[in-house]
């Protein structure tokens, strides 16, 4: 009996194909809305997610001033360092970052590029990796050794295809030699490039380029966490520790600001993934409108098939075997629409995906869900008209005009 | 002569409406038809003939009476087991064809075999045997739009007789039809009648179409108002 209706239902469909196609259009938008939307949403999610874990886990920031620009604001001395390396608990490293720029040279090549001073623990706070060469360590950052360790962009505009490890860069007036170069981390979700920096011994930098030792400055205090030790807690006790060493009381602002990478890692998905349901909400409420479109559909085909109804009972088709008919045919077109729409969402997003510069990630979970939405929309909405076109007495159906 | 009989009514009434706006359409009808009978029932048009079609077709029931089909009760079906009565022993044609549009004939010669789980070898098998048999075969991909009015009602017949069924109703089946097409569209009927012993119930308001059937019943306000013997049908043998 089943096998039947569906032959039934695909002759009928196979009959119109034209209501056919309009029955199926809410049906494939609808489908393709909310994929592509997920889609894309999760995408964006796992983007932002990769950049900031790129920056290093459980790392803490301490800056000068509030927010991210902190102009004005006393910066950081190496007994700041000292004092938190050795009074705050759950702390695995802490190394200063001072900041300077300089043009990069080497032959015809110049490049205006970020130089960050620090120390060696810095590349594992920071997550830095190779991709040549070495890291300089705790000799050179005694030595105050003219080494330094190149960014991927760095690299690629100053020495192109040339060995960069071994050769020297020529910044101001000192030549420093290339020990390493960093593996890329890419762009930054505020959209600035990682890989256009140049990392040394923070010695070196103050000796040998900014040629002023007696500036102990220092722009950041990069800080790791113990792995499992709450980083609020660190949060608060740096807080504490820097309020204090600055003898800011009472209800006096913080002069400085403690930013927790793994917080605005999970605000930033969190609000990314809000961004993601709302946009998959508004695309399901267009499939639901997909659906209501069937159902309309439907109910006009049945009045304008109450003729073809009245042949079938006439020849012997029982109530059942119309609904199930009417019901299959629905189903039928939502399940193609679904097929139709999961399609189009392929297309869709593969090509927004590099529109707008997020990966493109297929998530099977979401094509299933969409499928299997999109024939219990047939089920739903292909009831009705299927119920009344059963309902329908066969003599009154033959009389219809 | 021992005939084997087919419908029999016993004081069939059917009334449409309540109250004041009651109205019986049929007033305690008696009637028995043998099978293998061609019986064409007439009458003016409000005299009850439809009323009276529709419930030997077992598409309706009865308000009061009985009517016995082959030994069932049909007053007693539900409307399912009606269904599969006119499914497995009932074959209808109707004035407008109704055959489905945008479908080849083919394909409306099998909905009923599509009901009766044919696989679809035996379905086409058992179709294209039916166009045959009513002088179509080469017709079984054409559309309704691509056919005459006979062609047309021939495919409907085809329809109607594919199952095999013992009974066949035609309502009006050539009041759309020219008169030479009519004759062919009789003879045909007639045939089936005579050559497959296909029990044939007309309704027709003609007599020239009546005067093929071996029986005229005439329906009026509700009642029957003559039963006769027809003879009027030349070169077929109507003794049995």
């Amino acid at each position: 009996m089943f096998f039947n209706a569906f032959i039934i239902a695909l002759r009928e469909i196979r009959r119109n194909l034209t209501r056919a196609f309009l029955t199926v259009l809410g049906v494939v938008i609808g489908v393709a809305a909310v994929i592509t939307m997920v889609t894309l949403g999760r995408g964006a999610t796992e983007t932002v997610k990769a950049q900031i874990s790129s920056m290093g886990s459980n790392l803490l920031v301490l800056r000068a001033g509030q927010g991210w620009g902190g102009g004005g604001a006393p910066l950081f001395s190496t007994a700041d360092v000292r004092a938190i390396e050795g009074q705050i608990a759950g702390i695995k490293s802490v190394s200063p970052l001072a900041r300077g720029g300089a043009s990069a040279v080497v032959l015809e090549n110049a490049r205006v590029t970020d130089i960050q001073g620090t120390t060696p623990e810095y590349f594992g706070i920071a997550n830095w990796k190779l991709s040549q060469g070495r890291f300089f360590d705790q000799a050179d950052l005694t030595e105050g050794a003219p080494v330094c360790v190149i960014g991927e962009t760095i690299r690629r505009e100053l020495f192109g295809k040339l060995e960069a490890v071994g050769s020297k860069i020529r910044l101001k007036t000192t030549s420093v030699l290339v020990i390493g170069v960093t593996a890329p981390k890419g762009q930054a979700g505020w959209g600035d490039d990682l890989d256009d920096n140049i990392i040394m011994p923070i010695t070196t930098l103050r000796r040998r380029i900014e040629a002023k030792a007696s500036n102990q400055n220092i722009d950041q205090v990069m800080i790791s966490g113990e792995d499992g030790y709450p980083s609020e807690a660190i949060v608060s006790d740096v807080s504490t520790l820097m309020r204090e060493r600055r003898g800011l009381k009472g209800n006096a602002q913080n002069n400085f600001s403690v930013s927790d990478t793994r917080q605005i890692a999970e605000a930033v998905s969190s609000s990314t993934a809000v961004m993601t349901s709302l946009l998959g909400a508004v695309a399901g409420v267009s499939l639901l409108v997909g659906g209501i479109g069937i159902m309309n559909i439907m109910l006009v085909s049945v009045t304008e098939r109450t003729r073809e109804i009245g042949i079938r009972l006439a020849i012997g088709a029982r109530a059942r075997e119309v609904l199930l008919q009417f019901l299959v045919e629905a189903v039928t077109l939502s399940c193609v629409g679904g097929v139709v729409g999961i399609t189009l969402a392929y297309g869709l997003c593969s090509t927004l995906a590099k529109v707008v510069g997020a990966p493109f990630l297929f998530d099977p979970k979401i094509n299933i869900i969409a499928f299997v939405f999109s024939a219990a929309i047939g089920i739903i909405f292909g009831f009705m008209p299927a119920r009344r076109a059963a309902g329908l007495d066969p003599i009154e159906a033959l009389r219809h005009e | 002569m021992s005939e084997e009989r087919l419908i029999e009514l016993h004081g069939l009434t059917k009334t449409y409406g309540k109250g004041d706006a009651e109205f019986k359409a049929l007033n305690g009808v008696d009637l028995q038809i043998n099978a293998g009978e061609f019986v064409a029932v007439m009458g003016p048009s409000g005299s009850g003939k439809s009323t009276l079609m529709n419930l030997l077709g077992c598409l309706d029931t009865p308000t009061s009476g009985s009517y016995i089909f082959k030994g069932i009760s049909v007053g007693g079906l539900s409307k399912d087991q009606r269904s599969l009565l006119r499914r497995h022993a009932l074959g209808f044609i109707f004035q407008g064809f109704n055959l489905l549009a945008r479908t080849s004939a083919i394909e409306n010669v099998e909905l009923p075999l599509l009901y009766r789980g044919y696989s679809q070898k035996e379905r086409k098998r058992m179709a294209r045997e039916a166009l045959v048999s009513v002088g179509i075969g080469d017709k079984e991909r054409n559309t309704p739009a691509e056919l005459s009015g006979g062609q047309q009602q021939r495919v409907a017949i085809a329809r109607a007789i594919v199952t095999n069924p013992g009974t066949l109703f035609a309502d009006e089946p050539t009041g759309n039809l020219d008169s030479r097409t009519t004759v062919e569209i009789m003879e045909l009927l007639c045939r089936l009648n005579d050559d497959r012993g296909i029990s044939i119930i007309m309704v027709t308001h003609e007599d020239e179409v009546a005067s093929h059937a071996k029986r005229i019943v005439r329906v009026r306000d509700g009642l029957i108002e003559s039963d006769v013997i027809a003879h009027g049908r030349s070169g077929h043998g109507a003794i049995h």
